[in-house]
């Protein structure tokens, strides 16, 4: 009987420990969870969820979902587990492995951060909401990667994601992300991040040219020289001085885009009322 | 791997095996005792009395993505379904320019027709082939959304200025609002497996319906006749569908839940049975060797099973 035979290996195959064999299941019955939402996938899943959030996340960047999704799909093997060994290495690190905190809208009150001194992490975290229009929603859980603990290493690194954003004062607006996923992918080598660069293609040509000579290199310097974001206590840092936090992780600030685009647009407009004013006046003038 | 098989098939029911068995000897069940009563919602063993709400928020959830998601998830052969759906139904009255004009339109109920589908093409079938221009069709959904994207499509349809549609928001299990003996064809597409009382919607059917009216469904069957056929089908079902879902409609856990109904629901024979029950007569059977007593579609992915209300 060919069943015999194979069943044999089958059983060989599941002796081994389990860092060592792949885990070998089809669609149709699925392993039991890991933990609630979970949802174990097999290769092929996993490479279509990788292909198709790619396209869907550049085609519609508002879909945060499929970022997310990008993310967990790219992260293994090897990429936060890297993460992850990277926390354990580091004392701070390990206490947020020990503790798990998450940061929702509950456990960060915008109220108790707007009244906290100017230049605390929590006030500037508080200001650049405001500033941008955007709360600490919650953000998607993990469901695609298979250990617990490394699930909750990528949900860490969502959900501070923002932070990372209030330091360095970026906006949400594509550049803005844009020069924090350089950012990211410098300092934390997730693959998403680096992927998501490929929406460069999606700025206008002053947009990138700025990106290429400001922000980008800002990004991979800082990215590279500064301490691992991800091991920032932030729920412990929100009354610690910003410039003192950003000394002490390596981050120098960016130059502020907002105001970059803003005495741009000024001067853009400037440039048109005076050349709109020229006509005009060689218009009556009948030069 | 003939040992692991028993395992294989015990993983697909999962532990709602309580729930799956309650299920199937349904005309055995009486009503007291609501609370402690479970049913199937999926893989998942739920409470009979919230399996409605879980639906609701599926389609509710569905409703907007609803036609590209058929679209990408049958690989376009939806369409075909419902085409043939419609024309083996034969829809309208036959006009001849001799006829009586004041002769009374036919009136169709479309059970879980939320989005229109098949409404439009029974009324437009009428219209174009049969020259029919008084058959009116009543949209029936217990979902609002669902309903609410029917009457979007239908706001720029001539049939909506000539009335020759209405919506209805109604539970199939208690029609109450549709008079008995009133309706001469009832369809349910791709409907009937999220009821949590089939035999409750059938019996409401039976009742609706004019002496000699046609109940006609339109469903999934749980597996495909050929065994290899049967075997890339799950794959694509349990596989590929929910990843779609995630990718285009940001929703994975409600086609998880599409496709475990689909594996849920009766096969064709015992849905035939049911039908039967009901108090139906299955056309074209009684002859030894005779038809089956359905129609299965695209190697038995869908099936279309009618019944006629004896005289």
């Amino acid at each position: 009987m060919p069943g015999k035979t194979s069943l044999q290996a089958f059983k060989q195959l599941l002796s081994l420990p389990s860092s060592v064999r792949r885990r070998t299941f089809s669609v149709l019955h699925r392993p039991p969870p890991n933990y609630p939402g979970h949802v174990p996938l097999t290769l092929l899943e996993r490479g279509g969820l990788a292909i198709g959030s790619a396209f869907g996340s550049l085609r519609n960047p508002y879909r945060h979902d499929l970022i997310a999704a990008l993310g967990e799909a790219t992260a293994k093997p090897y990429f936060v587990s890297r993460l992850r060994r990277a926390m354990l290495e580091n004392p701070t690190g390990r206490r947020i492995l020990r503790d798990k905190p998450r940061i929702t809208s509950q456990s960060m009150s915008l109220e108790r951060l707007r009244q906290l001194p100017a230049n605390t992490v929590g006030h500037a975290y508080a200001a650049w909401l405001d500033r941008e229009g955007v709360t600490p929603d919650t953000r998607d859980s993990v469901r695609y990667i298979d250990d617990p603990e490394e699930a909750y290493v990528m949900q860490r690194y969502r959900e501070t994601h923002d932070f990372t954003h209030a330091i360095t004062g970026l906006p949400v607006i594509i550049e803005g992300e844009l020069a924090v996923k350089a950012f990211e992918f410098a300092n934390t080598l997730l693959p998403m991040t680096a992927l998501s660069l490929v929406a460069i293609v999606r700025l206008k040509p002053v947009e990138r040219k700025r990106f290429f000579e400001v922000y980008g290199p800002w990004a991979i310097s800082n990215g590279l020289k500064a301490e691992e974001v991800i091991n920032v206590y932030w729920e412990e840092e929100l009354e610690t001085d910003v410039d003192v936090l950003r000394q002490r992780l390596g981050i120098e600030t960016p130059p502020d885009l907002r105001e970059l685009r803003k005495k741009l647009r000024d001067q853009m407009k400037a440039e048109k009322a005076a050349k709109d004013a020229r006509e005009r006046l060689g218009a009556t003038t009948g030069v | 791997m003939a040992g692991l098989l028993p395992r294989a098939s015990k993983r697909l029911r999962l532990a709602s095996s309580p729930g799956w068995q309650q299920q199937q000897p349904a005309t055995s069940q009486h009503v007291g005792q609501d609370e402690n009563k479970t049913t199937h919602f999926g893989f998942e063993t739920v409470a009979e009395n919230i399996k409605a709400s879980r639906v609701a928020s599926v389609f509710s959830s569905v409703a907007s993505n609803y036609d590209t998601m058929n679209d990408l998830m049958s690989l376009g052969i939806h369409r075909l379904w419902k085409d043939h759906f419609v024309r083996s139904l034969d829809p309208g009255i036959a006009t001849s320019p001799f006829a009586d004009q004041a002769k009374q339109g036919q009136t169709i109920l479309d059970i879980a027709g939320g989005t229109g589908d098949i409404a439009f093409r029974m009324l437009d079938y009428c219209t174009t082939v049969k020259k029919d221009t008084t058959t009116s069709v009543i949209v029936s959904d217990i979902n609002p959304d669902m309903l609410a994207e029917g009457r979007k499509r239908f706001s720029t349809s001539p049939y909506q200025s000539a009335g020759r549609v209405s919506f209805l928001e109604a539970n199939a299990e208690d029609l109450s609002a549709v008079e008995s003996s009133s309706i001469d064809l009832y369809t349910v597409a791709f409907g009937i497996r999220n009821f949590t009382h089939k035999e409750k919607a059938l019996a409401e059917a039976f009742r609706v319906l004019k002496p000699g009216g046609v109940f006609a469904c339109l469903e999934f069957t749980p597996r495909l006749r050929n065994p290899l056929m049967n075997a890339f089908y799950k794959r694509w079902s349990f596989g590929a569908i929910p990843l779609i879902g995630q990718i285009v409609a940001a929703d994975r856990d409600s086609y998880q839940y599409l496709v475990e109904s689909i594996e849920r629901f009766p096969s064709q024979e015992q849905f035939k049975t049911m039908i039967q029950d009901a108090g139906f007569i299955i056309p074209g059977q009684g002859s030894e060797g005779g038809p089956r007593g359905w129609e299965d579609l695209t190697m038995g992915i869908a099936a279309i099973h009618k019944g006629v209300k004896p005289a």
